[in-house]
């Protein structure tokens, strides 16, 4: 198996899911995999790819790519592709890595299959694991065409982190206006945050907060935790927090190791965004309320008085 | 301005997911159907869009017939016409081709669609679209304005938005707040009976994936519930025990 995989980079930054991928694609092919980078991306940042299990760093430092120019980016991966005679094309799920992914699988005619948890199973055809039904269900999924693009769902891996350097090799592709037709104007960002689908805590709050004035509470627990923060939908709705942090079937879905939910009734639509969480911490101050029974710890009490207790316990136990 | 919109018939985000024959079949028992949550936020802005500058609004639906009902209601929201075209929609790829071949016999100046499918969560028929039909495509889109033949948007990234100019034809892949859900009135429901659904055969057969077996998480052990002034035990278990922090 020929692996390549898609590196995503935000702000320089290779993200850590797409390390997560290159890990992945270190399981399936070995000491073979190759990655490839687009746009401004320091060597430092492309040495944790080596480092994540990739031999080989082919990049397009190309600064029009900064951005996710789905077209463009779709383009130089058809062409990356072609140039490596990859037959796999790996990379995490996210709304960037599947709106271009997409965009290849026709290019290349490859089957696509995304939110993928598992390493495929080879011994009769090649079949691999997605999560479906926002996480109530896995599919296994048997890919009836010789290229395959996977996109694998976050925190479904884990990092390699002892693997070589890999050597980065500079790669040109053909690029036309056509794939800049759609002109970033500007773009808007939380700077310095977790980012929230990628976190490995998440301590979300909901309308038991009473108002946006009480989110310093949720905070100062996800700071001492080095989370990111979530909310339900009436609170995203409401513009007590920005909409990117709403969690669940209509928001981000999550997969971290601890989700904290807080003042959060636990309606079936937001547990479909949080149903991958390795843990999940409930704290309301109804011992009733529907989220518990898919919480592996509770708390029944007032957020009030549990938030900043829960935060010293936190800092005095690290 | 013709526009077009495509749904999903989905289970409603509250249905229990079960399997059956062997664990190869959706248990459709008990379960209610509706339209696909982010198509329905699409469809919103589209009869929006329609409204504000004429033009034409049609629903698209790769399914078979059981899907009728939801697609009549597409039509009560405020869709002109609709087509269904007839098969299972077991493949991304296999429901994209469709949508392309329909979508190049009409020449729509604006395609859009959901984020993703809350079945199969997919988020990729819209891209699979734009590159068959050779037009750009962009997912999730949190916002469209349309003036002229320029469209500006706004699309979510993580931890932020980025903001978007684009000439027709494109599509998009929508999710909130691209527009508030509407819900059929009367006049509409009245009105939807008597609209076309057109039904065609669909026009290729390709197919890159099939499911062989569904599988249901396994079920979750019961909370343990500490008091408010256990909370340095929790702390200890979430360290010791489940090792997370
Ligand atoms: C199609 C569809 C899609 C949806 N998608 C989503 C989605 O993606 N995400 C989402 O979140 N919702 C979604 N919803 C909405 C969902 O059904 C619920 O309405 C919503 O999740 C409720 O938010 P909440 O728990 O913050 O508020 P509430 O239901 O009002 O619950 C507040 C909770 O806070 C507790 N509380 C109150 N005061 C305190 C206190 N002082 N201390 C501790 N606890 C306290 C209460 O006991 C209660 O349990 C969707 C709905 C539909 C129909
Ligand atoms: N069977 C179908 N019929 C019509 N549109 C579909 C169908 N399946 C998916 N779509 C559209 O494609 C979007 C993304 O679907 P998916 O790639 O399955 O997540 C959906 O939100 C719909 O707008």
């Amino acid at each position: 198996m020929s692996v390549l995989v898609f590196i995503e980079a935000a702000d320089g930054v290779v993200k850590k899911s797409s390390l997560e991928a290159v890990s992945y694609g270190f399981k399936l092919a070995g000491a073979s995999v190759t990655a490839i980078a687009m746009g401004s991306i320091s060597s430092d940042e492309l040495a944790k790819v080596g480092a994540a299990g990739a031999a080989k760093v082919l990049h397009i430092a190309d600064s029009r790519l900064d951005n996710g120019v789905i077209q463009a980016y779709a383009s130089a991966l058809t062409q990356a592709v072609d140039k490596t005679g990859a037959d796999t094309l790996v990379l995490a799920t996210s709304s960037l890595g599947n709106a271009v992914a997409a965009r290849v699988a026709v290019s290349m005619q490859a089957a696509l299959v995304s939110n993928v948890v598992d390493l495929p199973e080879t011994g009769s055809g090649f079949k691999v694991k997605r999560s479906i039904y926002t996480g109530k269900a896995f599919a296994m999924t048997e890919v009836t065409t010789a290229k395959k693009i996977l996109a694998i769902k976050k925190n479904a891996v884990e990092i390699k982190e002892d693997g070589a350097a890999a050597s980065v090799e500079a790669l040109v592709v053909n690029l036309t206006d056509a794939d800049f037709a759609a002109k970033i104007t500007s773009v808007d960002k939380a700077e310095g945050d977790v980012l929230l689908p990628e976190a490995d805590i998440v301590v979300s709050g909901g309308r038991g907060l009473k108002g946006p004035e009480n989110w310093g509470m949720i905070e100062d627990l996800a700071k001492s935790l080095g989370a990111a923060t979530g909310c339900s939908k009436p609170v995203s709705d409401m513009d007590w927090r920005p909409h990117h942090e709403h969690v669940g079937q209509t928001g981000v879905k999550v997969s971290p190791s601890l989700y904290i939910a807080v003042g959060i009734s636990g309606a079936i639509q937001h547990l479909a965004g949080v149903n991958s969480s390795k843990y999940i911490v409930v704290v309301n101050k109804d011992p009733e309320a529907p989220f518990f029974k898919a919480a592996d710890y509770g708390i029944a009490g007032d957020a009030f008085e549990v938030l900043p207790k829960l935060t010293e316990a936190i800092k005095a136990a690290k | 301005m013709k526009i077009l919109v495509c749904i999903t018939h989905v289970p409603d985000t509250t249905s229990k997911i079960a399997f059956t024959d062997n664990n190869t079949k959706f248990d459709k028992n008990g379960v209610q159907f509706i339209i696909g949550p982010y198509d329905d936020y699409a469809l919103a802005r589209a009869v929006e869009l329609k409204e504000a500058s004429g033009g034409t609004l049609t629903v698209l639906n790769v399914g078979t017939a059981e899907t009728e009902p939801t697609i009549r209601k597409a039509l009560a929201i405020g869709a002109d016409d609709a087509i269904r075209v007839n098969a299972e929609p077991t493949d991304s790829f296999f429901v994209a081709q469709q949508i392309a071949a329909i979508a190049k016999e009409n020449n729509y100046d604006l395609i859009l669609m959901g984020r993703e499918s809350i079945d199969f969560n997919g988020g990729m028929v819209h891209g699979m679209v734009g590159e068959l039909l050779g037009i750009p495509s962009f997912s999730p889109v949190m916002k469209l304005d349309i003036e002229g033949n320029t469209a500006k948007m706004a699309r979510e990234i993580e931890g932020g938005k980025e903001y978007l100019e684009v000439s027709l034809p494109f599509v998009a892949g929508c999710q909130e707040p691209i527009a508030e859900w509407k819900i059929p009135n009367m006049r509409g429901i009245m009105s939807a009976r008597t609209k076309p659904l057109n039904v065609v055969e669909p026009s290729g057969t390709t197919e890159n994936t099939k499911v062989s077996e569904f599988q249901l998480p396994p079920a979750k052990g019961a909370v343990k519930m500490f008091t408010v002034d256990q909370v340095a035990d929790l702390v200890k278990a979430l360290k010791n025990e489940a090792k997370v922090i």
